[in-house]
């Protein structure tokens, strides 16, 4: 599904190498987790993947379904099933939450040469998709992000995921800043989803989120590298001790 | 201070093209203003007031000419419920416009009524505009007093039943239009009313409206799409106790605008709201100079000014609250933004507060900024296209100017013209 080899990525104002050869490869139908302490290159990682400006790559690749991604625009890769769940969701005051669902889902179609959603349809299964979400229709009426909680813009995150039904999922610390009951709501959205072949990509801190989202496989990452990867008594290890341990062995 | 001569010759010069229309009952409202614009003079580019915009088109012996625009989209409000009049370069037509009788409002075209010798319009046409005038002159306004051809009249008892629309056609290249409307709202009455289309080639128009106690006024315009358009246009209000003044405007093209609204705030708890939205490009300046004037207790006033700018339009604004000494409790907000949609453009803005009561909270802001970064990637990333996301952000931006828009289905056709006009530019 997505294939990771040997990426290096700088920052292009400041000419300092995060990424420094990521290797990683997520099988379809797998859930892998990347954990590492701050400043390991994780978020980089997530946003190189989707397209954001600022970075340069400077080595490697990465593909999806074995087409090259970062030749494309952000917008490119998502119509080829990327979706990258966003550590901020960025609130857009005056744009619908519904308008920009409805945008996003048939400019993707429109991409992809497939027809446009009429508005009963989407109508129809973005009701049924927020209920699952607990997502209520006053939500799903105001304007992207603004003023929604923590929980809200995350469950957001995840209803825009389920409408959107992207081929390769990437979480980036999809539970900082949830209580418990609201990550149990955002796993459960994101298991809902697991299956039919898809990928997820799953970052994150703690091992906690790991309780609800059963990993396949784990990657410890540390200074713009993979350093380990296990099973997932690899996360409990890194509950258990933290990531020293880890990383001195890995040196 | 002596006004510089070569500014007495270009009015001369000016008022030398226009005759004043004689007799009834505003004759000498007229006499009155010609006698201002002679003593103050046209604007000139030497006035604080015209700093950041050369009146010079305005203020001109002959308009400039400006293309017929061929609009390729239905009416704006067309699907509204309204009494229409329509006037085509100034000049009312009667065929294609509705009767004037509606349900508690009494309207009566200016050039009709003019003659008469007793009027209620006497007490008001050109007393609004003349308590304008300080503390800084605003001569344009006086010249459409003095010389201004037709109006309407219109006179609310109370609620009216449904809007009305005052639709303005451009057949004539060289026209050159003065309207003047004056509005009375009685206590307790309400009104909408609602304006669109290009007036002329150059159009000076004025509305003065008095709003007694309890009164609701309620004005959205939509400038027309005409490139060429120059317009200045001055609204003069009076709020009476617990009124409700909102006013918004579109304006989208027009090589020249200069909107000013002047507000007085005289009775306790009234409320006045003014907001704007222009959308511009290459050859577009658009000016909003706001005053507003508390002087009763406890009352608000909101200012929205949002500007979208690309290749190498101008925004201009100037915006005033003045709080006068006993005006306590006073809420006065401003906002005054522009988006520059590339690196061409300009925005100037001349927020002012003068406050003389103590127990006050009045807040302004002006910003000029492009498309947020973030915003645009998370909505590429959801897979929208560049040109798209970049004008959903361009509606973001506009909508808190589009709220203060009442009616929901009035505010949508406004997005509905936005959306094309953004949409009609994508690359």
């Amino acid at each position: 599904m997505l294939e990771i080899k040997n990426l290096h990525v700088e920052l292009e104002e400041e000419d300092k190498q995060i990424l420094k050869g990521v290797n990683l490869t997520v099988e379809a139908g797998k859930v892998h987790a990347i954990m590492g302490p701050n400043g390991s290159g994780k978020s980089t990682l997530s946003y190189v993947l989707a397209g954001r400006d600022g970075y340069d790559v400077t080595e490697g690749s990465a593909t999806l379904e074995g087409e090259d991604l970062l030749g494309l625009d952000p917008e490119e890769r998502a119509s080829l099933g990327l979706f990258l769940a966003f550590q901020y969701p960025v609130e857009i005051p005056g744009v619908g939450n519904m308008t920009f669902l409805r945008t996003a889902v048939n400019a993707q179609r429109k991409a992809r040469g497939e027809d446009e959603m009429s508005a009963t349809e989407f109508l129809k299964e973005i009701r049924a998709k927020a209920k699952e979400l607990q997502i209520d229709a006053e939500m799903l009426k105001r304007p992207v992000n603004v003023g929604f909680s923590g929980g809200e813009k995350k469950r957001n995150e995840i209803l825009q995921m389920a409408m959107l039904e992207p081929k390769m999922c990437i979480l980036d610390e999809t539970d900082s800043g949830l209580d418990v009951d609201a990550m149990k709501l955002v796993a459960d959205g994101v298991n809902a989803l697991r299956g039919a072949g898809r990928g997820f990509l799953v970052i994150t801190h703690y091992q906690r989120l790991l309780n609800h989202i059963k990993p396949d496989v784990v990657h410890i990452m540390s200074n713009g590298r993979i350093v380990k990867t296990g099973g997932p008594e690899l996360a409990l290890e890194v509950e258990e001790n933290g990531y020293g341990d880890i990383l001195a062995e890995a040196v | 201070m002596a006004i510089a001569q070569a500014k007495l010759d270009a009015t001369d010069a000016r008022l030398a093209t226009l005759s004043l229309p004689e007799g009834g009952w505003a004759e000498p409202a007229r006499r009155d203003a010609l006698a201002r614009v002679q003593a103050t003079g046209l604007p000139g580019r030497r006035d604080e007031y015209w700093k950041y915009t050369r009146p010079d088109m305005l203020t001109a012996e002959t308009a400039a000419e400006a293309a017929i625009f061929d609009a390729d989209e239905a009416p704006v409000f067309g699907e509204v419920d309204q009494l229409k009049l329509v006037f085509v370069d100034g000049v009312f037509d009667a065929a294609a416009s509705d009767d004037l009788a509606l349900d508690h409002v009494r309207i009566e075209r200016l050039a009709e009524a003019g003659s008469a010798d007793i009027h209620w319009a006497r007490d008001l046409y050109g007393t609004l505009e003349t308590a304008g005038q300080t503390p800084v002159a605003r001569t344009l306004a006086a010249l459409n007093t003095a010389f201004a051809s037709d109006g309407v009249l219109i006179h609310v008892t109370g609620a009216a039943p449904k809007p009305i629309a005052l639709v303005y056609h451009h057949a004539d290249p060289k026209s050159d239009v003065m309207l003047h409307h004056v509005i009375r709202m009685d206590a307790g009455a309400a009104l909408t009313l609602l304006e669109s289309g290009p007036v002329a080639a150059r159009c000076n128009m004025v509305m003065e409206i008095d709003v007694a106690d309890n009164a609701a006024f309620n004005h959205v315009r939509v400038q027309g799409r005409d490139h060429e358009r120059q317009a200045a246009t001055h609204i003069f209000t009076r709020l009476g106790q617990e009124s409700r003044f909102k006013s918004f405007t579109m304006t989208a093209n027009g090589v020249m605008t200069r909107n000013e609204c002047v507000i007085e705030l005289t009775g306790d708890d009234a409320s006045a709201h003014v907001a704007g939205a222009c959308m511009g490009d290459g050859d577009f300046l658009h000016d909003d100079t706001v005053f507003i004037t508390h002087d009763a207790v406890n009352c608000e006033s909101r200012q929205v000014f949002k500007k979208v700018l690309r290749n190498g339009a101008t925004g201009v604004f100037q915006g005033k609250i003045l709080v006068k000494a006993g005006a306590q409790k006073t809420d006065g907000y401003q906002i005054s933004q522009s988006l520059l949609l590339d690196g061409d453009s300009q925005f100037l803005a001349k927020p002012e507060l003068e406050i003389y009561a103590d127990d006050v909270a009045c807040s302004h802001g002006s910003t000029s900024g492009a498309i947020d970064e973030d915003a645009l990637f998370y909505l590429r990333a959801r897979g929208i296209p560049h040109g798209i996301a970049t004008d959903l952000l361009t509606l973001s931006f506009l909508a808190e100017a589009v709220e203060e828009i009442e009616d929901p289905d009035l505010a949508e056709e406004i997005v509905t013209r936005m959306e094309a006009w953004l949409a009609r530019r994508r690359g």
